[in-house]
């Protein structure tokens, strides 16, 4: 086991009055302290203290579990494989495989250090230009419900933390209340699921899905990737987004929108929030987390939003105080940064064009990227399985379909890296890199089983 | 009813649902109250709304130079310009969090801390000091779901938020004493001791806020004796290392006494008051373990806790905190300041109760100068400080908490002479301060 420390401390023995009566009386016997002993021995006035260090009250604690795609990212840092191909996380990189902070990014930044903005805390709710601009892009600045104010937007941390915000209002609100995630979906969630992917087409499995949905029980919070879904890449049309709103408004769920990739998948911003837009436009209460982590590169700054449409601006006004009543004992406020870079892009037009304009071309470039790959795979495969589900997919990720061992082998063989559910990042691949990615593929879905 | 019988037809058809938000939707959020306000937001609020010229903001706990101007230490502005992120790879985010916490660790328990140096500590990058004891209430939550926390009476606030919300029950233990103005020493220990055994305990190592009243040295020795008798768990809230005294070591003497006893401590930091860094939200969580293995085991939990919560933490003021404290010159510079800031706020007190008492106010004023840090518990009664609010247009927190920081040398005789108005006014009609 550890060892303990013993440490010595000499204290004063100084002028002490009746309620200090303690260390005189242990002096005859021993203080027990869970498990050590302290010993007292006084010599010239002072009484020293020979303590052994307390048991810890956190002895035994486990490891935890760690997170699945971080560890992708560590055990990649780890290879020394000069083939080595990191297509883990979701982290958008450029043809030369390096982070890209936007230019956009940068100006904004140097505006603000120029205008020597002060540090002082935000309000509770976040930075109101920030909001404002935020509810604006995934809605449309001329969107009724804004103009009605029925849109609560408070300032999060990042899409995580906007979800946590939902979840937290979720369980005070509706207690008891089920909420229905996608089977595959993002994180670590134990909710129920519904049926989502479709292993025999590499597609959605639309049918499964309105079953699943349909049979919640009324009142269930269901979950659903405004575009882009992570981790298969596959999203509804909008035709399937009428019928999925009509089964939820028929079965008076909530939807609960995660809208982590708007401008990621098609490159336009309006096309990316159609779904979203869709259910709103009915007249349907809607929650919904963003984040502008990936389409303004912003991911360690933690900048998001939850939002809830409600059905009046008096329901919205309440629902945001409440909000804010959660924020405060998670972290008071949240961060600056972020949200002020954020108001400088959307909110000066020169900015706002350049940043579409970037968005457009990374989006672009996991098109070329995408096209180059279904190209390099069919050419070099000659059994005539159909990959255009490559071409179908949408936004940075792409299903393979290869399943945990197939999986295994792509990083024991081939050096690449990605999740175990066959979940390939295309954000972390080069057009240089494609045929080599197809040649891991093939193997690894023709040789192993 | 044949309204509703028109309702339930149109339900039935697709096109007339893009109709329902002109009709009486059903409104989920119904039973969805509004949330009572923050008390510091109540007062700032109510402060911006008064267009009266010589208002005074006393409520929220941020710096404000002698101009009454929110204040940027120079070391920020000049770590500000040097950082280049754009050099930084997404996979440097943990090194520079590890960086961080080695800092944070340093400056609080010692540069040379036998903890520091063996490495027998879980820390985590929080969201400042609210985040750092948010997720230490979790923690203790999972490993000790029937566990209670022992609030120190008064407390901030948010503290009893933060608790409640993790599902924590709360309890208060005796801290100020109303008629000395001073801490009730005798009664904290007899809670102390009659605490069931191996109790959690906050504790506020300086500056206590928001009474001022710090223990002695003497009397912390024996907070930390008592702990051990009763294997309490001592949880500190450091949110304004530097501002008690001015000097970062001597602010955290309480904590380090704790941990040269041998109590294994959890931390939380702020960067937030003594850096002038509040909107970044920078703070550090840190657990005291008794080796390495554990170290890792708890930071691994800590780490499990937030990644639900929100990921990771907002880089840019981490790296504003890592670069200021890594590099010698910033972190001299940064020492000056410091004294600067809480010499202002010393100075203040001074010339607060000076004026009080040249006013010939028939009270006692040496509490402003006893307590330490940014605030004064002032003794104030709530129909004073409603007063205060109304005919003088100073504004403070319910409690009668002023923020020192809020006083210059322009508005310390306008807040003086109202004072002295107010509890003069109470005198004549006989009611006790």
């Amino acid at each position: 086991m550890a060892s303990s420390s013993v440490l010595s401390v000499a204290a004063q023995c100084v002028s002490r009055n009746a309620s200090s009566l303690s260390i005189n009386e242990t002096h005859k016997g021993k203080a027990k302290l869970g498990g050590s002993t302290l010993r007292f021995s006084k010599s010239s006035g002072r009484i020293s203290m020979t303590v052994a260090v307390n048991v810890s009250r956190f002895e035994g604690i486990p490891m935890a579990p760690p997170d699945p795609i971080l560890g992708v990212s560590e055990a990649f840092r780890a290879d020394t494989s000069d083939a080595k191909l990191n297509l883990g996380v979701g982290a958008y990189r450029t043809e030369e495989l390096q982070p890209y902070v936007l230019n956009v990014v940068k100006k904004a930044e140097n505006l603000m250090l120029e205008r020597g903005d002060n540090k002082e805390y935000l309000p509770i709710e976040g930075l109101a230009a920030f909001n404002k601009a935020t509810a604006e892009l995934l809605l449309g600045a001329d969107n009724p419900a804004i103009k009605e104010q029925r849109v609560a937007t408070v300032q999060g941390l990042s899409g995580t933390g906007s979800l946590r915000l939902g979840a937290a209002l979720i369980e005070r609100y509706f207690p008891g209340a089920k909420v229905l995630i996608s089977a595959p979906t993002w994180g670590v969630v134990p909710w129920s699921e519904y049926r989502y992917y479709d292993p025999r087409t590499v597609g959605l499995d639309f049918e499964g899905m309105i079953e699943d949905i349909k049979a919640a029980p009324e009142g269930t919070f269901v979950l659903l990737h405004g575009c882009a879904h992570n981790p298969t890449g596959i999203d509804p049309t909008l035709e399937q987004w009428e019928k999925i709103a009509d089964v939820i408004q028929q079965k008076n769920h909530i939807p609960f929108f995660d809208v982590a990739y708007q401008g990621f998948a098609s490159g336009s911003l309006d096309e990316d929030a159609a779904s979203v837009r869709l259910f709103v436009a009915r007249g349907m209460e809607v929650l919904v987390a963003q984040s502008y982590s990936k389409n303004l590169g912003l991911y360690a700054e933690r900048i998001g939003a939850m939002n809830v449409i409600s059905s009046s601006s008096e329901s919205a006004t309440r629902v945001k105080s409440q909000l804010k009543r959660l924020a405060r004992p998670m972290y008071s406020n949240p961060p600056v940064h972020g949200a002020k870079i954020v108001a400088n892009v959307v909110g000066t037009p020169a900015l706002f064009d350049e940043w579409k304009a970037e968005m457009e071309m990374m989006a672009g470039r996991i098109k070329n990227v995408r096209q180059k790959l279904y190209d390099s795979i069919s050419s070099k495969d000659k059994s005539g399985k159909d990959w255009s589900f490559i071409l179908k997919q949408i936004g940075m990720f792409s299903y393979t379909g290869l399943n945990k061992n197939q999986s295994d082998n792509m990083t024991n063989k081939w050096h690449v890296y990605m999740t175990k559910d066959g979940r390939i990042s295309l954000a972390g691949l080069s057009l240089a890199k494609c045929e080599y990615l197809a040649d891991a593929i093939i193997d690894s879905f023709h040789n192993v089983s | 009813m044949i309204m509703m019988m028109i309702l339930s037809r149109y339900f039935n058809s697709r096109t007339a649902r893009r109709f329902v938000s002109t009709c009486s939707g059903h409104g989920w959020w119904d039973k969805v109250r509004v949330a009572p306000k923050d008390p510091t937001v109540k007062v700032n609020e109510s402060f911006l709304a008064d267009p009266f010229p010589h208002k005074i903001n006393l409520g929220v706990g941020t710096y404000r130079d002698d101009d009454g101007k929110p204040f940027t230490p120079q070391c920020v502005g000049d770590a500000e310009a040097k950082i280049n992120r754009y050099k930084l790879e997404e996979t440097n985010s943990s090194e520079v969090s590890s960086k961080f916490v080695m800092e944070s660790v340093k400056l609080a328990y010692g540069n040379d801390s036998f903890v520091v140096r063996e490495g027998l500590y879980a820390g985590v990058p929080t969201l400042s000091g609210t985040g750092a004891c948010r997720l230490f209430a979790e923690f203790q939550r999972n490993f000790y779901p029937d566990s209670q926390i022992h609030l120190p009476d008064p407390t901030w606030p948010n503290h009893h938020n933060i608790w409640s919300q993790a599902q924590i029950p709360v309890k208060t233990f005796h801290y100020y004493d109303p008629y000395t103005k001073g801490l009730d020493f005798d009664a904290l220990i007899s809670d102390v001791k009659n605490a069931p055994d191996s109790s959690f305990f906050l504790l506020h190592p300086c500056a206590h806020n928001p009474t001022g009243i710090d223990p002695t040295e003497e009397q912390w020795r024996e907070i930390s004796y008592q702990f051990k008798v009763k294997n309490h768990f001592p949880f500190f809230d450091m949110a304004y290392q530097g501002f008690s005294s001015g000097d970062l070591d001597k602010d955290a003497a309480a904590l380090r006494i704790f941990v040269e006893d041998g109590h294994l401590v959890g931390l939380a930091q702020s960067f937030a008051k003594n850096m002038g860094l509040f909107g970044h939200k920078v703070g550090c969580l840190s657990v005291l373990t008794r080796d390495i293995k554990q170290a890792a085991a708890v930071k691994s939990q800590l780490e499990h806790i937030f990644h639900s919560m929100y990921s990771s933490p907002p880089i840019h003021g981490i790296l504003l905190v890592t670069m200021i404290l890594s590099d010698p010159t910033m972190k001299e510079q940064w020492k000056k300041e410091i004294k600067i800031m809480a010499n202002r706020i010393r100075a203040m007190r001074t010339t607060l109760r000076r004026n009080l008492e040249d006013l010939d106010s028939s009270f006692s004023w040496e509490h402003i100068t006893n307590q330490v840090g940014m605030f004064c518990f002032s003794g104030l009664t709530p129909d004073q400080v409603k007063y205060l609010e109304k005919q003088f247009h100073i504004y403070m927190s319910p409690d009668a908490r002023i923020s020192m920081a809020g006083v210059t040398p322009s508005n310390v005789n306008y807040l003086a002479n109202a004072i002295h108005q107010v509890t003069r006014i109470s005198e004549e009609t006989s009611v006790c301060m």
